[in-house]
């Protein structure tokens, strides 16, 4: 109990007060943008408290219409299309992944070592450093605007499978040698050992991977050219893409407040097993 | 996210089930994706990178290293180069020594803490181009508080004009973004460090400051580096969202950062060839930067 | 150089109803140049103690004075002590040289002395050749004389021990116990020495405290603790085999429980009537477990006697002076 120093303790809640103060602040300030009208958010300075508006405001771009609204489409469908994404992505991702890490740790074949390092060589190559190909090969299998289009090609890389296999190898060889034992086949003992261990892993990595497939911009951006395929961060990108007088401030941080609650919620529900997740594939 | 570190090759289990066909059936599905969505379009881009197409691609030449020679000759593309590199210098700078400092007092501290901290992880959870777009709405100059403010104190704020402002745009919401996930490494890297250590530089006579810098900090170089590595990854392939969303590598092509200009010149531009060449640049510029991470974690030093 | 001295100690966990108080009313003088060792069992607070002579712990009602100055609101690092911790706390990314003249370099000595002074301890603890290594490449036992080192360089007015040897195999404890003695002899520096292990406790120290649940059961010479325990819980943890403590034995008052010592016994042809349980032969001596009117009791002979054999019965007598009287309410001595 060193440093028992009463001023040292207030500098520490004093900066750590400051400094999540201004983390927040953008969102807080979203908050309260998303609550007034657009007459109100067009005067500077703009209100620094909540307004009326906010459930006007949450209508106008769930339902896709009243005044001001700079696209056609209805701010719900985009939040339909990003959840999908998500969805697929982090079930997708876990769902191989299992599989890969499974075959990999327990079975003896011929160019394991060469699959391995295929999959390795995938960690280092994101996405947007082959946009330009892998589009053309999604738009030649006719992808393009797609669900499938917009999740699988994200599926490919190997984070999932590392921490999978780094987990498998912690598990006790005995168990194994019981099921072999008993006569069992391998899928029984993936399915009724290897799941059930594998819990936390998965519920680390779905935090991961559905906040990654709900963010996914760059992508989408090429793979939709439809309004109708817009995950939510796009559209909220198009709403502020006229000149800075013409944007409708208030409709945008409505959409920028859906955009970020439900990787928000999920961050902030499934907070342990995010943080494992995040120390345990950098490791 | 790039994840690498300690990745331990040996160690393979010694029960091992025998089949001459399910590993490869649990396999399929990821080789698939792998082969079709991965392998192919980057041996693509790197076939494509030695090659000159017209605008409708109609016409194919063998351009053997033209496109890397006249990119090398592109003032544009340098200065891309040079743009990306202030920018991940300072945005993994700013980044990493922001949030050491949070951890720094964040550690400090037992009662409370997971409030801050759950407040503190929140930008994690924002997509880049949001993150990007609530800047853009803080320094709009139009109604944005900080626009405002910086008004008031002298400063004629205007990003879509004054480079040096845009730069500062995305520099602070690319760090605003990052410090989250810096701040949760550099928490666990303070407290796996062992009590009785700082009791002990304590009794030696450290201060609370002789102790972070002799002790603490020294102890931390290993998630220092990791952080730098991944910080400048970040910097160089995640911020996109945030430079679309704001100053789309304006004014002119000031914040055009390498990723951005491949999406330029290869969606926009049309100069596919150009793109694959500066994709495969990239490419090379993130192996590099993996392996040096690999093999550093490799050589890591296990106290 | 300093005396310590602890008045009316108290040191609660928590607060109010819940709290937790681990100390009680601690009160103790330690003499300058003395070597104190505190001892006693598992959570009997001694390294609770010591963490708050160190200021490591707040202290919850007392005071702690360190010479003449009471140090309850003074830094550890201003208190001019030196600790040698349990699993040693040598700083992994120093070399053993820099480890030891940490303490040095902070109070901004000139890097002469610093080198004088680490080069002096490290000749008495026989760390000159390993001054470069870092602390993972050294055994154990040079880790801990680094830890030694790094204290005795600061020339501090007090050392704190908070059990060194536990993590010793035991010969090298026995062999580190021999140098720690010597480097008192040499140094004469105030000493505070924690452990568990009453074998350290009765060779190292010149008096020791044996502590239980909080509370100071003797203080006292290793010679006084021995011949005359302050209660039954002393008598029992001191001395290997532990002191005989009989409830019934001929002309016991009510009331009273009998301490006689395993050595004290000896065979003879009249007196109290033992059979024996098992025999353990140590080398030099031979321990003979017995059954005394249905309470165990056990003898320590001269491996050369003959021994009785097991299920035999025997006669046994205490010498003259050695007979111990404790109550048997309070356990303490009469």
């Amino acid at each position: 109990m060193i440093d028992r120093n009463r001023w040292l303790t207030f500098l520490t809640h004093l900066v750590l007060c400051i400094g999540v103060l201004v983390i927040v602040f953008p969102i807080y300030l979203a908050v309260v943008g998303a609550t007034h009208s657009s007459q109100e958010m067009a005067q500077s300075p703009i209100p620094i408290w909540f307004g009326s508006e906010g459930l006007t405001n949450f209508k106008t771009i769930l339902m896709g219409e009243g005044p001001g609204v700079t696209t056609q489409l209805p701010v719900s469908r985009m939040m339909w299309v990003s959840l999908i994404t998500a969805l697929c992505i982090a079930f997708g991702k876990i769902t191989i992944s299992l599989l890969s890490a499974f075959a990999i740790v327990y079975f003896q074949f011929p160019f394991r070592k060469t699959v391995f390092w295929g999959i390795f060589v995938t960690l280092m190559l994101p996405v947007e450093v082959r946009i330009v190909p892998t589009y053309k090969v999604i738009a030649d299998f006719g992808m393009v605007n797609s669900f499938a289009g917009l999740t699988i090609p994200l599926i490919a890389s190997a984070t999932a499978t590392f921490l999978f296999r780094q987990f498998f190898l912690t598990v006790p060889d005995e168990l194994t040698e019981d099921v072999k034992m008993d006569g069992a086949k391998p899928m029984r003992f993936f399915w009724d050992v290897l799941l059930p261990l594998s819990k936390t892993s998965m519920a680390a990595l779905f935090v991961i991977q559905f906040i990654y497939g709900w963010n996914q911009y760059l992508w989408p951006l090429l793979m939709s050219t439809e309004e109708r395929m817009y995950p939510i961060v796009m559209g909220i990108r198009s709403m502020t893409a006229g000149a800075d007088s013409q944007i409708q401030w208030n409709l945008v941080m409505s959409t920028a407040i859906l955009a970020l609650l439900p990787p928000a919620l999920v961050v902030v529900l499934m907070q342990k097993w995010f943080i494992k997740g995040l120390v345990d594939t950098e490791k | 996210m790039l994840s690498l570190g300690l990745l331990i090759l040996n160690g393979d289990k010694k029960v091992i089930f025998k089949s001459s066909w399910l590993p490869w059936v649990l396999i399929a599905p990821q080789a698939f994706i792998i082969l079709v969505f991965f392998f192919w379009p980057a041996t693509q881009a790197l076939v494509q990178s030695f090659q000159q197409s017209d605008v409708f691609g109609t016409k194919v030449e063998w351009n053997g290293l033209e496109n890397f020679a006249s990119l090398w000759r592109d003032d544009t593309y340098l200065a891309s180069f040079k743009t990306t590199a202030i920018f991940s210098i300072l945005v993994a700078g700013l980044g990493i020594s922001l949030s050491l400092f949070l951890a720094f007092f964040a550690d400090r501290i037992t009662r409370g803490a997971w409030v801050y901290r759950t407040l503190l992880i929140l930008p994690y959870a924002v997509a880049p181009v949001v993150a990007g777009v609530l800047w853009l709405f803080l320094f709009s100059p139009s109604v944005g508080l900080a626009s405002y403010m910086l008004e008031k104190l002298g400063v004629q704020w205007n990003a879509l004009l004054n480079s040096n402002h845009a730069m500062a745009l995305i520099v602070i919401a690319s760090v605003w973004k990052q410090i989250s996930y810096n701040f949760l490494f550099f928490l666990a890297g303070f407290q796996s460090i062992p009590k009785s250590l700082i009791e002990a530089a304590a009794i030696d006579g450290a201060s609370v400051w002789k102790r972070f810098w002799t002790i603490q900090l020294p102890l931390l170089t290993p998630t220092t580096f990791f952080l730098l590595v991944v910080n400048t990854v970040y910097a160089f392939f995640e911020t996109f969202g945030i430079v679309d969303a704001t100053t789309r590598g304006g004014p002119g092509k000031d914040t055009a950062i390498l990723v951005y200009k491949v999406y330029f010149d290869g969606f926009k531009a049309m100069d596919l060839g150009g793109s694959a060449a500066q994709s495969v640049i990239l490419m090379f510029i993130v192996i590099s930067l993996t392996v040096i991470q690999f093999k550093y974690v490799e050589r890591k030093v296990n106290y | 150089m300093a005396s310590i001295t602890l008045t009316h100690i108290q040191k609660t966990y928590g607060l109010g109803a819940k709290g937790n108080t681990v100390i009680q009313d601690f009160s103790a003088e330690i003499m300058d140049g003395e070597f104190v060792v505190i001892v006693g069992p598992s959570g009997c607070g001694k390294s609770t103690l010591l963490r708050m002579v160190a200021g490591l712990e707040e202290i919850t009602k007392g005071d702690i004075s360190i010479g003449n100055r009471v140090v309850n609101q003074v830094e550890p690092s201003e208190r001019d002590i030196a600790m040698v911790f349990q699993n040693y706390a040598l700083y992994p990314h120093m070399s053993v040289f820099d480890n030891m003249a940490y303490g040095l370099k902070i109070a901004n000595k000139p890097l002469d002395e610093i080198k004088a002074r680490v080069a002096k301890a490290a000749k008495i603890l026989e760390l000159s050749h390993l001054l470069q290594r870092k602390p993972r490449e050294l055994s154990g036992g040079q880790r801990q004389r680094v830890a030694m080192g790094r204290a005795i360089v600061r020339q501090p007015q007090v050392f704190l021990f908070d059990e060194p040897l536990s993590n010793l195999d035991a010969k090298l404890r026995a062999q580190t116990r021999l140098e720690i003695q010597k480097l008192h002899r040499e140094l004469g520096i105030t000493s505070l020495f924690v452990t568990h292990d009453q074998v350290e406790a009765m060779t190292l120290a010149q008096r020791m405290i044996v502590m239980n649940g909080g509370v100071m059961e003797q203080f006292g010479t290793p010679e006084e603790v021995y011949n005359r325990p302050a209660s039954t819980f002393v008598a029992s943890f001191i001395g290997s085999p532990p002191m005989n403590l009989l409830k019934h034995a001929p002309d016991l008052a009510e009331g009273q429980i009998l301490g006689i010592r395993p050595e004290h016994l000896e065979i003879s042809d009249h007196g109290w009537a033992l059979k024996v349980d098992t025999v353990e032969l140590l080398g030099a001596e031979r321990l003979v477990h017995a059954q005394f009117e249905n309470e165990a009791i056990t003898l320590r002979l001269d491996a050369s006697l003959t021994a009785p054999k097991i299920g035999e019965l025997f006669h046994a007598k205490p010498k003259e002076g050695c007979i111990h009287h404790f109550s048997a309410e309070t356990g303490k001595r009469l």
